[in-house]
């Protein structure tokens, strides 16, 4: 395949970008996104060219490093998937494919297509664990059981990657589903009562403070989330919220 | 320096716990005075880095990924093993810790697996605590499979990303810490040398990822827990940051590096697709416990089945060779990775891959789906008869247990394996060697100690599946953080260290040096075309089989390779600056080294063991032939080039298990 891509170029964080054209051709529709994108840098540094800049690791879509914002959706137009999963087969010959970078106040750009997610961090030390010291003298695991209905969803909550799809898909570029799905893997299980209260408040407040926006309930984090993360974990926290806010 | 591994004297199942109660201790008061420094921030790395702030201890902690979170512990599947004997099928300490041994073909230390094995359990209570979500079955308590090598059922696991539900554990509990001030955290950092004060470790210097500034970062001890080397070979299940250059850089201030040559290669990964392939996928070794490996009986359907003409599952059950069950009855479709990888390839070699490139085999979840249909028709109380709707009882069952794999593999290759079978092949997956260290995880640096994946200590020739996540977070939870605190304690009057000194200077300097060489070197080819060709030398000459020839050859290839690469090399941008190229230079420049070495180490090693089989050293069925004289471990100094470096050896005694011939017959 030969296909036009319409690149974000930034060099720095105080720099002004803007899109840049580039040709690619003999594009393998078994490549990967990411692998196409590593044969057009391999091209522009033969060339003496700078390379463009994005972020990636595992290339397996759990890690959650990879991002970028393909032809308007967060990790492209496959669903389920993040941009390193993503096949070039989801494209067509002569197709032309604009490659931007997740957008969110947020969210700073860094170079290029790669931004500075640690807000999602700070959230996490707000209070996205449970206070508990490594002894080895903790209760036995099977001590507490847990029914498997509850295990299963707060597993399903924790599978969250921690990319940004929803931030970058949000018209008010809104965390909620981030950090809800945090709070319900701990309100699900047994483990997060006793800090629930704290956690919850502690959690959306740092959210507000990283200059998040809020939820309206649109609903398009859900549908780009890569990892499937519900909705329903956002009702969730909102429940979480109103009692702690009565009990703090 | 003759290497003493520091084992405890006494009976086997005593020595943990007379070791930590005869170790000095360092008071918590005096906790507050003391710096810890941790690179890598997976299951080793993240769970020390926590552990050692909830002591006490100043910890700063780095990691070359945008968040500890990311760090490559995060892709394993499978799951975690622990002696707790839930399901009542026999297991025990001992028992773990005999299965550890033997998988790892008889080359690992014996005490510190018995301390593994030990610890296994205290680990599941930990991970529970803190929230992690196991699988539990409908009494609500927790669920275990079995995994290769064994023959109880003592993984625990989450779905396929245990690995995930495990680093985000140590991550909240990093986060913990974190937040009260007792971590510093420095991601988008790279550690690219240790800094070495009167035979001390006392620092690291880093580069910051973002602004490409070398900075100098002081400690009373340096903690490595940054993963193991399987990049060396280009491709691997490997993130593309999974890196050397922590364990190279430590190793050239004077750390051993221990049994190079011993790679796992996993059987059951997405075979490669083309040129272009910048990773290669894992498919977690559970899938094994369900899916049946065959290929085709008959050289002719294997053509037709490579041309397209012949669907697999139009082959007849006795036209299909079930290779693993027919070698290998009692263990079938179970064996170690390292038996079921050779399995793999001689069937390949032989002439029956079943893709175009002749480089894989199939992984069947027909008879799987068939035996949990009926099984599910059967308590619904429906007809076990009705062919379809048992297809579709079974199918929903494996969905439930290995969904996500499932439709990985879907997506990568583009084929619905509920309806087709997997195919699959062997590929470079973690390395059992590493840094070498005594029983306190200590290096042959003083104030070095190195965690996880980037030690040598407990997997052997050969790591069982399921094991890499309980020796991380072993080591990162509940053995490192009490033997530290030996060391640590002659540390209580130090004092600050001071960044301001001679060896700091020069530490510095050396590591400018190294990146303006690289930057200035205006040389036309990227560094990926040397990893590339690094990685196909790799693959050919030291992958599956290796024999006295191709590992000369290797040695030379390698050598003229990393002249070419410091000739040839470019790469754009500036120092000062966000330049990825620049980064993947310097880890491309440590692995062209380390090759070299990991030829060389299994040039010496004239015996098979583990994942390390030489053609000369098999028995007449084709095993591996372990040799008696070369039953220790080898341990390389740096002295220069990799072709100087010298060789130490420890003896591995076993005084608790009787070394034997390891049949899974």
């Amino acid at each position: 395949m030969n296909l036009t891509l319409k690149i974000w170029r930034q060099k720095g964080a105080n720099d002004k970008g803007k899109m840049v054209d580039y040709q690619i051709t003999d594009v393998s529709p078994d490549m990967s996104f990411l692998e196409m994108l590593d044969v057009l840098n391999s091209e522009l540094i033969t060339k003496g060219d700078e390379p463009v800049a994005f972020d990636h690791d595992c290339r397996e879509g759990i890690c959650g490093m990879c991002s970028l914002y393909i032809n308007g959706e967060a990790h492209g137009p496959d669903r389920g998937v993040t941009t390193c999963q993503l096949h070039m087969r989801k494209f067509k010959d002569g197709d032309t494919i604009y490659i931007e970078p997740f957008r969110a106040k947020a969210f700073p750009v860094i170079k290029d297509l790669v931004v500075d997610r640690s807000a999602f961090d700070r959230v996490q030390h707000a209070g996205g664990f449970v206070s508990v010291n490594t002894s080895g003298n903790t209760i036995d695991a099977n001590a507490i059981p847990i029914n498997k209905h509850d295990a299963d969803t707060a597993f399903d909550a924790a599978t969250c990657i921690g990319c940004g799809a929803c931030v970058a898909s949000c018209k008010n570029s809104s965390a909620m589903l981030f950090v809800s799905a945090k709070v319900s893997q701990f309100a699900l299980l047994p483990q997060g009562q006793v800090e629930a209260t704290d956690r919850v408040l502690n959690m959306v407040k740092q959210m507000d403070e990283e200059g998040f926006g809020n939820c309206t309930n649109t609903g398009a984090c859900e549908v780009e989330c890569p990892k499937g993360i519900s909705l329903e974990n956002i009702a969730r926290m909102n429940r979480e919220y109103l009692k702690a806010s009565f009990k703090g | 320096m003759a290497l003493d591994s520091k084992i405890p004297q006494g009976p086997l199942a005593d020595k943990w716990t007379k070791h930590k109660n005869t170790i000095n201790l360092v008071n918590p008061a005096n906790k507050r005075l003391i710096d810890v420094i941790v690179v890598g921030t997976g299951l080793a790395g993240g769970s020390a880095a926590a552990t050692l702030a909830e002591l006490g201890y100043n910890v700063k902690a780095f990691c070359f990924q945008d968040s500890p979170r990311r760090a490559h512990s995060i892709a394993a599947q499978g799951g975690i093993n622990a002696a707790k004997n839930y399901q009542g099928d026999g297991d025990s300490t001992y028992r773990l810790f005999y299965d550890t041994v033997k998988g790892g073909d008889y080359r690992s230390r014996e005490a510190n697996v018995y301390r593994l094995a030990e610890v296994s359990a205290n680990i599941i209570d930990q991970c529970v605590a803190q929230g992690v979500p196991f699988a539990r079955d409908y009494g609500g308590l927790l669920d275990n499979r079995s995994f290769g090598g064994v023959l109880v059922s003592r993984t625990f696991y989450a779905k396929g990303q245990t690995g995930q539900q495990l680093l985000l554990g140590a991550y909240s509990s990093m986060n913990r810490q974190i937040g009260r001030g007792k971590i510093k955290m420095y991601n988008r950092h790279e550690m690219l040398d240790v800094v070495v004060v009167d035979g001390k470790a006392r620092g690291i210097i880093a580069r910051n990822l973002v602004t490409g500034e070398i900075e100098r970062h002081s400690a009373h001890a340096v903690v490595l827990g940054t993963g193991g080397y399987g990049n060396v070979f280009f491709l691997s299940t490997n993130a593309m940051g999974s890196n050397v250059t922590a364990a190279w850089k430590a190793h050239k201030r004077g750390a051993y590096f221990a049994n190079p040559c011993y790679t796992q290669i996993h059987p059951t990964c997405i075979p490669v697709s083309g040129d272009h392939q910048s990773k290669l996928t894992l498919m977690s070794e559970s899938l094994r416990n369900d899916g049946r490996i065959w290929v085709p009986k008959h050289k002719k359907d294997v053509e037709a089945i490579r041309n397209k003409t012949l669907k697999p599952t139009d082959l007849k059950e006795e036209e299909r060779d079930y290779y693993l069950e027919r070698r290998y009855p009692a263990f079938g479709n179970l064996v170690p990775r390292d038996v079921a990888s050779r399995a793999a390839k001689e069937r390949c070699d032989a002439g029956f891959g079943v893709n175009a490139t002749g480089e894989a085999v199939y992984l069947d979840f027909a008879s799987a789906i068939q035996r949990y249909g009926k099984e599910q028709a059967h308590v619904k109380g429906l007809n076990e008869d009705d062919a379809a709707l048992v297809k579709k009882l079974g199918q929903e069952v494996v969905k439930n247990k290995y969904g996500n794999l499932f439709q990985m593999y879907e997506k990568i290759v583009d084929e619905n394996p509920y309806e087709t079978p997997m195919m699959i092949y062997p590929a470079v997956h973690y390395t059992m060697g590493g840094i070498w260290v005594d029983y306190n995880l200590q290096t042959t640096v003083p104030g070095l100690y190195a965690i996880g994946e980037a030690n040598f200590s407990d997997h052997g020739a050969n790591r069982l599946g399921a094991s890499a996540l309980m020796q991380g977070l072993a080591d990162g939870y509940f053995v490192l953080p009490y033997t530290i605190g030996d060391y640590l304690a002659n540390d209580i009057r130090t004092g600050p260290i001071s960044t301001e000194t001679k060896e700091f200077d020069e530490a510095e300097n050396k590591v400018k040096d190294a990146i303006n060489q690289l930057v200035n070197n205006n040389g036309t080819k990227p560094v990926d075309y040397f990893h590339k060709k690094l990685g196909k030398i790799m693959w050919n000459k030291c992958g599956m089989a290796r024999n006295e020839k191709d590992l000369k050859s290797a040695i030379k290839e390698i050598s003229e390779l990393r002249a070419e690469f410091y000739k040839d090399v470019r790469v754009p941008g500036e120092a000062n600056e966000f330049n990825e190229e620049l980064a993947k230079a310097g880890r491309v420049a440590d692995f062209l080294e380390l090759g070299e070495l990991f030829a060389k180490d299994a040039l010496q090693r004239e015996e098979s063991a583990g994942g390390h089989f030489r053609d000369e050293y098999q028995t007449e069925e084709g095993e591996a032939m372990r040799r008696k004289e070369f039953q220790y471990v080898s341990a390389w100094e740096y002295k220069g080039e990799p072709k100087n470096a010298v060789l130490h050896k420890e003896d591995l005694i076993y005084e608790n298990i009787e070394v034997k011939e390891r049949s899974y017959k």
